[in-house]
């Protein structure tokens, strides 16, 4: 039995009879027949609209299901409105309990206030920028919190969880390697084709090893490793406090007298800070060794004397400014991750959301980042 | 008490010639080297309210997601409106899955759309629809569930967990299916929501002549409202029929199911008010 084969039509057929108009509906009135449906539930309407007496024969209708009977009774309703006087026959018993649930009622759309457009926009404007500041005090007492944490566990060092750090450190440290030395090669070896080329225009060419080695040591290592880890480590601790948060796991840490910043957060970010310098270095190693190679290939710089030029133009202070920066993007990554995590709210929309928004976030702070601190070498001629 | 309950459609004893509306037979669901159903086998008629009980951990959910082809089946065969489910394309599942509403224990209401389109949802999919009749149906849906139209714009996170029960029973009644799976409805409502919420599938069942299939913990829901009773022990069925037929097994497990502190308490209660109608005590304000 097939639901195509089983299937007839809902139809109006209309007979005009001594005492006025008779409609004898057959088939199936339920929703499978879905806009034929709603059409002969109009047609109901339009057939009977000017007369005055109206029996609506049920005899032949097949099958009934609520929206079968709700466009039965809104037709009812619709010519009582219009003074045609509507009579219901041959209703069987099932049809008739069925049509007593799905009376006719108005559904009024819940009252919406209606915003002057301009008053809107303004409005919009002043929450945004609201939100935002609220946002930044939101920031800092994070940090705060988790600073105050940070001195707890330093006195209290028996309570501090280093089998989760631990574990934090392989997932975001040492399974991140692999993808930072790909990207850091590729790129190490870009700037390397490109400084050979532009840089043979004025006959410069070996000074591409000094282009790389301060290019890569002090900005790009750095802020390519953080953007990568931004990502991948950060996405995923919002993601996974965002699901705790939406499973009560927060809460249920919170009544047990825990502080959900020692227990989850306090592991991820210090995993972060200690990953993030070490990812740095390798990082910095496989920009350094693909310009290496690309110099080689293209601009028959020996690795002997890449080696010699790059001890002439970088100094330890160039190596040591991005890796000071390290630590700092790591925990600018990993409180905007926390911190949007905790803001998750019940739907699985949110969490999308804060993982996008802690993404994007933590991204546009680490450039911001990078460019405080260019400023501030540059001021104390670092 | 006789095993009319107050919504039973006509006989309540089945008879051999009504329309079986599922039939598992022999089958067999295990997940890596733990088998779960070993052989199991199962009818359910047509316009019935099947109560399914079982241990914790015994599979009951398991079976209604194999029923269902949520979860792979290693033998037998399951029938659902007479078709073999195993070998139906995907055309004719697709017209078996439309047959259906399903109520998942913690109502798996998309989290991103209000209770109002959540019921929309399956209408809007499969059937050509106008706005205002989806609207429409959508309210009538959550009036027959006793949802407010407050709650019709709300998201599932801001229900609480009785209202999550509801919607959830709305959206699978939004295409006026023949057949309805319930897996524990009443489990986390307080007594008196339980109470109605029994009712009121019983009401539906009898006003749009479906059939549950109904898991349940709740020994009044099994007084109340299921025409039969199947209970799930060591991967079969171990007994079905009318409540009495269970009551007055000697299986161990069903005697300490039945019987025990909680049962045992409940069905004493059932006998010795028999012939009256149960009441809930009047309230003192």
């Amino acid at each position: 039995m097939t639901v195509a084969a089983m299937q007839r039509l809902p139809t109006v057929t209309r007979q005009a009879s001594a005492e006025g108009v008779r409609l004898s509906l057959s088939g199936d009135w339920t929703l499978v027949a879905s806009q034929r449906l709603e059409n002969e539930g109009r047609r109901i309407i339009d057939e009977a609209r000017r007369d005055r007496m109206v029996a609506i024969d049920l005899s032949a209708v097949s099958q009934l299901d609520t929206a079968g009977a709700w466009l039965i009774n809104r037709a009812r309703h619709d010519l009582a409105r219009r003074d045609v006087a509507v009579a219901l026959e041959h209703v069987r018993p099932e049809y008739s309990t069925l049509l007593e649930e799905a009376h006719y009622r108005a559904f009024e759309p819940p009252a919406r206030p209606r915003l002057n457009l301009v008053f809107a926009l303004l409005s919009d404007l002043g929450e945004s920028a609201v939100d935002a500041l609220r946002e930044f005090y939101r920031g800092v007492s994070f940090l705060g919190e988790f600073m105050a944490s940070m001195i707890y566990v330093a006195t209290h060092p028996q309570r501090f969880r280093f089998t989760s750090l631990v574990a934090q450190i392989e997932l975001i440290g040492f399974r991140s390697v692999p993808i930072i030395v790909l990207i850091n090669v590729l790129v190490g070896g870009i700037v390397a084709q490109q400084g050979i080329f532009q840089l043979l225009k004025f006959g410069a060419s070996s000074y591409t090893v000094s282009l790389i080695g301060i290019l890569v040591l002090r900005e790009l290592g750095v802020l390519l490793t953080s953007i990568m880890i931004a990502g991948r480590s950060g996405s995923a601790i919002t993601a996974e406090l965002g699901s705790m948060k939406m499973r009560e796991e927060i809460d249920a840490l919170l009544v047990m007298g825990l502080s959900p910043i020692e227990v989850l957060i306090a592991p991820r970010v210090l995993g972060l800070i200690i990953s993030l310098p070490i990812l740095t270095f390798i990082a910095d190693m496989a920009a350094l060794f693909g310009g290496m190679v690309v110099s080689w290939w293209y601009g028959g710089i020996s690795p002997v004397a890449f080696a010699s030029l790059l001890k002439d133009a970088i100094a330890l202070h160039t190596f040591m400014v991005g890796i000071i920066k390290a630590p700092f993007m790591a925990l600018v990554i990993g409180l905007i991750a926390s911190m949007d995590g905790l803001a998750t709210k019940g739907s699985a929309e949110s969490l999308g959301r804060q993982v996008t928004s802690s993404v994007v976030k933590s991204i546009f702070m680490v450039i911001v980042m990078d460019g405080l601190f260019a400023i501030f070498f540059a001021s104390i001629d670092y | 008490m006789t095993s009319t309950s107050t919504y039973a459609n006509g006989a309540a004893q089945p008879r051999p010639n009504r329309d079986v509306i599922i039939s598992v037979r022999d089958l067999v669901v295990g997940f890596g080297d733990k088998t779960i159903m070993k052989g199991l086998n199962l009818d359910v008629y047509r316009g019935e309210v099947l109560g399914f009980v079982g241990g914790s951990g015994q599979g009951k959910s398991v079976l209604t997601r194999a029923i269902l082809g949520l979860v792979p089946t290693r033998g037998g065969a399951i029938r659902i409106f007479g078709q073999d489910r195993d070998a139906l394309g995907p055309i004719e599942r697709r017209a078996l899955e439309q047959r259906w509403g399903v109520l998942f224990q913690n109502g798996a209401l998309f989290s991103g759309l209000t209770v109002k389109q959540n019921i929309q949802m399956p209408m809007r999919e499969t059937r050509e629809l106008s706005q205002r009749l989806m609207d429409e149906l959508a309210m009538l849906k959550l009036e027959l569930v006793g949802l407010g139209s407050d709650a019709a714009d709300k998201f599932p996170s801001e229900l609480s967990g009785g209202m999550v029960k509801r919607a959830a029973l709305a959206r699978a009644l939004a295409l006026d299916p023949e057949l309805v799976f319930l897996d524990e409805p009443t489990s986390g409502l307080d007594p008196i929501s339980a109470a109605d919420f029994d009712e009121l599938i019983g009401t539906l069942q009898q006003t749009l002549g479906l059939t549950v299939f109904m898991v349940t913990h709740d020994l009044d829901s099994l007084y109340s409202i299921c025409d039969r009773v199947a209970a799930l022990a060591e991967g079969r069925v171990i007994a079905s029929g009318p409540l009495e037929t269970l009551l007055a097994s000697d299986h161990p497990w069903l005697k300490a199911y039945f019987h025990g502190v909680r049962g045992g308490r409940l069905s004493a209660a059932r006998i010795e008010h028999k012939d009256e109608e149960w009441k809930p005590a009047p309230t003192t304000p």
